[in-house]
């Protein structure tokens, strides 16, 4: 791909993944948020993170099974994206569930089991946007940076696990994201184990 | 990826540069412009705000009394619109989606309608709903309404004290519970072709709550008919209970000697206890009890004993360990 592509494809992915934020910050802006506000955006910012993270998971199957290895050149935005969302999702709860009670925040986190796993997963995802960037690709390794990035296989599971927990019977939808992330991490699993030679990543976009 | 690279084309049909860059301008804007839009639908798919309320209305209800003010307490608290107590509902049968249940549940049928009320009693009897709304005058009472998931609403009721219709059918000695059940009927109920829950919905009462004045059998709300998505045509409203406790769309009232069933009970026997009366000091095991939003405020209130009614059931547990109870 040419440069100015991949610089207009980040542009598009880029516009696209601030789609949904607008649209909820426009729809909370004309009260378009229903009864619940807070309930909503809390839910929606939550399913949006999961959404951008499977994105990203998507991108190493996709990248290995098409043969189209550029695409690995937006997985770090797609990524960022996911942090971002699960901050406005974390940011809902901390400002208008407990107004910024560190208390009841510890309460809440040490009480119950899916508040508990959704603050790990969040807290996990913080080192792997910290060494997002060039250069602290290049100062932990390509090797260490990566053994430290799989940790967003545990994060994705502990982040449907949350969803799941949350739910009070209806389970479908978080069963949905469960069959979606088996198969992302079942790929991997395929791969590890049948020895299919791997093309080195190259982590650093170029 | 959207935009290709040409194949390879032969010399003399190579487009200018300049041409070529509007043209690779005029679609590269025309793939954002594509993308976004269909992004937004997407997101709109999923993530369904709630459609401005559609001008539904119930029937306007004749001779509303307000209730007797010693049987019920005075509420200073403002009402919650009637916009939001229409379409943000918990009702399973219709969706489990609380922004859908109103739209899902348009044009439910709810006449002709008849309840049957039997089992040990001295007079069973199958009630018209027409014939069983007159045993008593319609009363408004104005109650705090609290979800279990943490929400909560004040709504104007209107109904009359189940009491009166146990009354009308003399309860034998050997009743000591009352067993609700929801009507089943896929067709009109399309969530009930799924296994989300046990259908048909069915709830009890011990029967000396059954018999106390705060509990209602609700026909309306702000002075109308209910809506279908609020329980039409006729719902239970048991004020200091968890809302779920309030059975929508009865079709079955029955007299029983031991402890009935309860739909959530056995979906999640640990989370959802036969009394379910309302108590911060009680957590559920995913959520705290402790305190509630209330519909069309931005902060949160305390959540009081019995839902601010202790005063007149806390008599009725006396003795009993509430946390084993729940």
């Amino acid at each position: 791909m040419r440069t100015d592509d991949i610089k207009f494809t980040r542009l598009l992915l880029f516009v696209n993944a601030v789609v949904p934020l607008v649209l909820l910050a426009w729809d909370g802006y004309f009260h378009h948020l229903g009864a619940n506000p807070v309930e909503f955006a809390t839910r929606t910012t939550g399913v949006l993170t999961l959404v951008l993270l499977f994105v990203s998971l998507a991108v190493t199957p996709l990248r290995q099974l098409s043969g189209a290895h550029w695409l690995i050149k937006f997985r770090r935005m797609l990524g960022l994206f996911a942090f971002f969302y699960g901050c406005l999702h974390l940011l809902t709860y901390v400002w208008f569930d407990k107004f910024f009670s560190v208390t009841e925040i510890a309460h809440d986190t040490w009480k119950r089991p899916f508040i508990f796993v959704g603050m790990a997963s969040w807290l996990l995802l913080v080192p792997l946007a910290v060494t997002s960037t060039n250069a602290m690709i290049k100062r932990l390794g390509g090797r260490r940076w990566q053994s430290l990035h799989r940790l967003v296989y545990l994060i994705a599971i502990g982040g449907v696990i949350h969803y799941w927990l949350l739910v009070k019977a209806d389970t479908r939808v978080p069963l949905t994201f469960a069959a979606v992330l088996a198969v992302l991490l079942g790929y991997r699993l395929v791969k590890a184990f049948t020895g299919a030679p791997r093309r080195p990543a190259s982590v650093l976009p170029r | 990826m959207l935009i290709n690279r040409p194949d390879d084309i032969k010399g003399s049909e190579i487009t200018p540069e300049e041409t070529y860059w509007n043209r690779r301008n005029f679609m590269r804007a025309a793939a954002l412009v594509v993308s976004a839009y269909t992004t937004g639908k997407i997101y709109r798919q999923f993530a369904v705000p709630a459609a401005p309320p559609a001008p539904q209305q119930g029937t306007k209800l004749a001779n509303v009394q307000s209730a007797t003010a010693d049987t019920v307490p005075a509420l200073n608290e403002a009402r919650t619109s009637f916009e939001d107590i229409t379409h943000y509902n918990n009702f399973y049968e219709f969706s489990t989606d609380k922004s859908s249940v109103a739209r899902r549940a348009q044009g439910f049928v709810t006449r002709p309608w008849t309840v049957k009320v039997d089992g040990l009693v001295q007079r069973p009897r199958e009630f018209d709903l027409d014939d069983l709304l007159k045993l008593a005058p319609a009363e408004e009472r104005v109650y705090r309404h609290r979800c279990v998931e943490g929400w909560s609403m004040v709504i104007p009721w209107v109904g009359f004290p189940l009491n009166k219709l146990l009354k009308e059918v003399e309860p034998l000695g050997a009743a000591q519970y009352v067993a609700f059940q929801t009507l089943y009927d896929p067709r009109r109920l399309p969530n009930q072709d799924t296994s989300v829950l046990d259908w048909p919905y069915i709830e009890g009462l011990r029967l000396d709550e059954a018999m106390h004045p705060l509990t209602i059998l609700a026909s309306g709300l702000y002075g109308q008919t209910l809506l279908p998505q609020n329980g039409a045509p006729l719902r239970l409203v048991v004020p200091w209970k968890y809302g779920f406790k309030g059975i929508k769309s009865i079709v079955r009232i029955k007299l029983v000697g031991e402890q009935p069933q309860t739909t959530w009970n056995l979906a999640a026997p640990d989370e959802y206890g036969f009394y379910s009366n309302v108590n911060p000091q009680v957590d559920h095991p995913r959520w705290s009890q402790r305190r509630e939003r209330r519909i069309g405020e931005f902060g949160l209130r305390d959540t009081l004993m019995f839902n601010g009614y202790a005063e007149q059931v806390g008599q009725l547990y006396a003795g009993m360990d509430l946390r084993a109870n729940f």
